[in-house]
């Protein structure tokens, strides 16, 4: 008998018309001491596995049939059962640490209310037990600490809060649903270690959700693959990752960008299990025709940052209502961006790398005009983008330079069919642009990002996420730009996903020499991009080097921290 | 045909919403009818009540056809000058519906144009404006209204009085609604400002113009909806109050309002359906906007969506 068994567990939702099916079939144990991870491509039914062993099934989804028992009681539809067990057996840390904490609560009335429901202990050792537990999970002085508010942990301490709440109640099964997703690579480094290190403390079960394979290398004993609400293959995390059988699987472990070496294209498993070349070299081929034959002149700056420097004071922030209050808090100044220069020749990709709220975003935003910077020049083939007033000149760079962003989901217009959406640029720039021309264009992009004819007539919702992001791509071209920059243009994609349209880009800048700015947390896909990189802290530049040299001789310190942190798959393998 | 595209209608869940709320299908059938006879008043009503010819003093103070001495010819009964109390309820009905619509168009107008370039432009100019209606927001707008009567009554020569009058009223119960749309405006102009498309746009060079009145203003439509719809059994009410308090239509064109006041006189010395009847169907009129105001609010809101 196993500590958690989950049997022939299926999980609908109906809707008004037709059934989804979230979960079909599936069967897993797990023994105490253990470390189970669940991987699938956003949809694939992780999160609901989850929450049908807590039965926190949003209605109107519901199990339909099977059993889950934890040492042995069925879990099952037992609503009373549930109530005890939820919070004492078994504990849950959320996704995002901002929203899983209770704001108006200090740290202190959470933990000790969570224990006292399930622990019959009175509030004095209540008071005890939870400052044990804040050390436990790596806070200091967990004495002072634990009378702050969640509003005063940065978004890391307050995960481990979140972990010493779910273990306060001494449980045996801890399940966290993309426990790090929200956290920079140094962070999550440090959570992963605390939870691999609970584990063998507390001889607990963990059950850790994510989608990045790296995460599962590094910490987890066994592994379940999902789609589609099946189990398509489990097993020993090692051995799945170095001889996985099934094709989804394959295509999962396939298409991660390897952290140790530097590969011309991403590979990718179509669903039959055969690997997919890509071939939209061709379809350049065309476009070029119209857009004219590029030169590539490797030594010609195209874009140049002198000393930019941006800095948000509270008082831009509060905006102007606060008349008068003079406390300190609104003087205080932060930088965003501090003395940032570099520059870019034709037809290279720099990357710029950091954690988040290290100004990456806020550089391309100043790039593109979005926000203007306090101090600093910037050149555009020799020609300053902002004049002496400091006010943006978008008619210098005639929409040479375009912007791919992060959202998928927010960054097309609900409202415009995708032919709307690509054809108002070329409407823009091609004042006379008659209507053959102008569908003959629109062909051109559509098909060059991988789509269909027949989609121009949709509108973005009927779109994945990867999907969009090509649409995106194309409306970024349709200006012809010569300089592109990506903001984290893969970072809400799956990792299949995520290689196809990283091959797309690849594939657009060899054929059309785009110059190209590719900001990313992400530090293998910066290095399967990226000629030279530039690695930002707290809004200044760490270093600036080669990329294959930066991986292999990083010399600041920070670099060095980051390429150690970052989970690698290979590191198993 | 018909019933394909009922189908597709049917279809959607802003469709299915509707037909299975029982609410909604009885408030838009009740509006719809109201609509057809106003927009045919000369055709659905039996009498023209402003047509002297067809208006006899003799049958003043009919009552309701089915009360005793009451005629068959007025279904309704008539009033004090022998006017057909239904021809006149469907003629001050087109009144108030077009002072009603008028003014919120005009509302909606100001205020969504005021709400979303403040909410876009920000700084100074936002401050302005939502100041403004902050200080709009404390006047009530009955009072907003009488005020703007008051004043245009000083400027306009008596004799352009009756004919202006309606568009005065326009004009006042207009001014008094629009700080309602310019506040959810600029709200939700603020929301879609900071998505990435908009973001797109600027980049690409589109003009401010465009992009606020292109881009943005579809994608709030929605709740714009909601408050124009309640907003307009709000605009209806007030006109009556202020017709009913007398500085609305001129009595030649009664509207709904009207009609209650005249009817008021009345109602101690026994003929009550002069005044009951209008009230009755403003009563009708604004509940089933209110109610299909309601529905909408709660179908158009992803948060409380039903499958």
């Amino acid at each position: 008998m196993s500590f958690l068994e989950v049997k022939n567990l299926n999980i609908s939702y109906p809707t008004r018309k037709e059934t989804i099916v979230a979960s079909k079939d599936v069967e897993f144990t797990l023994e105490r001491g253990e470390i189970l991870g669940i991987v699938g491509e956003s949809g694939s039914g992780k999160s609901t596995i989850a929450n049908a062993i807590i039965n926190l099934i949003d209605p109107p989804g519901e199990i339909t049939s099977g059993s889950i028992k934890i040492d042995n009681y069925e879990l099952r539809d037992n609503e009373e059962l549930i109530q005890k067990i939820r919070g004492k057996k078994i504990g849950f840390v959320f996704q995002d640490p901002q929203t899983s904490l209770n704001p108006l609560f200090k740290i202190k009335d959470q933990l000790i209310e969570t224990i006292q429901t399930h622990l019959n202990l009175n509030y004095q050792d209540a008071l005890k037990k939870s400052i044990q537990l804040l050390e436990e999970v790596g806070i200091d002085n967990a004495e002072k600490r634990i009378e702050d508010y969640p509003h005063q942990f940065s978004g890391g301490m307050r995960q481990r809060v979140v972990i010493a709440l779910a273990i306060s109640c001494e449980p045996d099964l801890i399940i966290a649903d993309e426990p790090t997703t929200a956290l920079d690579v140094s962070i999550q480094h440090q959570i992963l270690e605390l939870l691999k290190d609970l584990t063998k403390k507390r001889n607990l079960g963990v059950i850790i959700i994510t989608h990045d394979m790296g995460v599962i290398a590094e910490t987890t004993d066994k592994v379940i693959v999902m789609r589609h609400g099946l189990i398509v293959e489990q097993g020993d995390t090692k051995e799945l990752l170095t001889n996985p059988k099934s094709n989804e699987a394959r295509s999962l472990v396939i298409s991660v960008p390897p952290t140790n070496k530097k590969i011309d294209r991403f590979r990718l498993i179509s669903p039959d299990g055969k690997e997919i070349t890509s071939d939209s070299k061709n379809l350049t081929k065309k476009i070029i025709k119209t857009w004219g034959v590029r030169e590539k002149n490797k030594d010609k700056k195209v874009l140049q940052l002198a000393g930019v420097t941006k800095i948000f004071d509270d008082k831009s922030l509060i905006s102007n209502f606060s008349f008068g209050s003079k406390n300190e808090s609104t003087n205080k100044v932060e930088k965003a961006v501090d003395n940032v220069s570099f520059e870019l020749f034709e037809g290279e990709t720099l990357g710029l790398v950091g954690e988040s709220g290290s100004g990456k975003s806020t550089i391309a935003k100043i790039i593109t005009g979005l926000v203007r910077p306090s101090n600093g020049e910037i050149f555009y083939n020799d020609i300053s983008l902002y004049n002496s007033k400091r006010k943006y000149q978008i008619d210098k760079s005639r929409g040479q330079i375009q912007m791919i962003f992060q959202d998928p989901y927010s960054s097309l217009n609900p409202r415009f069919k995708v032919r709307d959406i690509i054809s108002e640029p070329i409407k823009l720039f091609q004042k006379n642009i008659n209507k053959n021309e102008l569908t003959q264009n629109l062909y051109d992009l559509i098909d060059i990002v991988g789509m269909s004819r027949q989609s121009l007539d949709r509108y973005p919702h009927e779109f994945s996420g990867g999907q969009r992001q090509r649409i995106s791509i194309a409306r970024a071209l349709a200006t012809r730009p010569s300089l592109l920059i990506c903001d984290e243009p893969t970072s809400a994609l799956d990792v299949s996903i995520q290689a196809q349209v990283l091959n797309l880009l690849k594939d657009i800048q060899d054929e059309l020499h785009l110059t190209m700015l590719f900001i990313s947390h992400d530090l293998p896909v910066i290095r399967q991009m990226c000629n030279r990189i530039v690695v930002l802290k707290n809004g200044s530049i760490c270093e600036t080097k080669e990329s294959e040299e930066l991986f292999n001789n990083p010399s600041h310190p920070y670099t060095k921290e980051l390429i150690r942190l970052m989970p690698k798959i290979e590191s198993i393998i | 045909m018909l019933k394909k595209t009922f189908n597709k209608i049917y279809d959607t869940d802003i469709g299915y919403s509707f037909f299975n709320s029982k609410i909604a299908v009885i408030s838009t059938t009740i509006l719809f009818i109201i609509l057809l006879c106003s927009v045919f008043a000369g055709v659905v009503s039996p009498y023209n009540p402003f047509d002297p010819a067809s208006v006899s003093l003799m049958d003043a103070f009919t009552p309701p056809s089915w009360s005793e001495g009451g005629s068959s010819s007025f279904i309704l009964g008539t009033d004090q000058q022998g006017r057909d109390m239904f021809s006149t309820i469907i003629y001050g009905s087109r009144i108030s519906l077009i002072v009603g619509f008028a003014s919120i168009l005009f509302a909606m107008t100001l205020g969504v144009f005021l709400g979303v370039t403040a909410g876009y432009i920000g700084g100074k100019y936002e401050i302005v404006v939502m100041r403004i209606t902050d200080v709009q927001l404390t006047i009530p707008s009955i009072l907003m209204a009488l005020l703007v009567n008051g004043i245009a009554k000083s400027f306009i020569s008596q004799s352009m009085h009756s004919d202006m009058a309606i568009y005065v009223l326009i004009f006042a119960i207009g001014i008094s609604e629009w700080p309602q749309f310019a506040r959810v405006s600029r709200a939700s102009t603020l929301v879609e400002k900071n998505k990435e498309y908009v973001s797109a746009s600027r980049i690409i060079g589109l003009s401010n113009i465009l992009i606020m009145f292109k881009h943005i203003l579809p994608n709030i439509l929605r709740p714009l909806l909601v408050i124009a719809t309640i907003g307009l059994a709000l605009a209806i009410i007030t006109e009556s109050t202020l017709s009913f308090l007398g500085v609305g239509v001129p009595p030649t064109t009664p509207s709904l309002g009207t009609l209650i006041r005249f009817g008021n006189s009345f109602l101690f010395s026994g003929e009550w359906w002069i005044t009951f009847f209008p009230a009755i169907f403003l009563i009708v009129l604004a509940l089933s906007i209110n109610l299909l105001g309601d529905w909408m609010r709660d179908a158009l809101n992803p948060k409380l969506k039903i499958r």
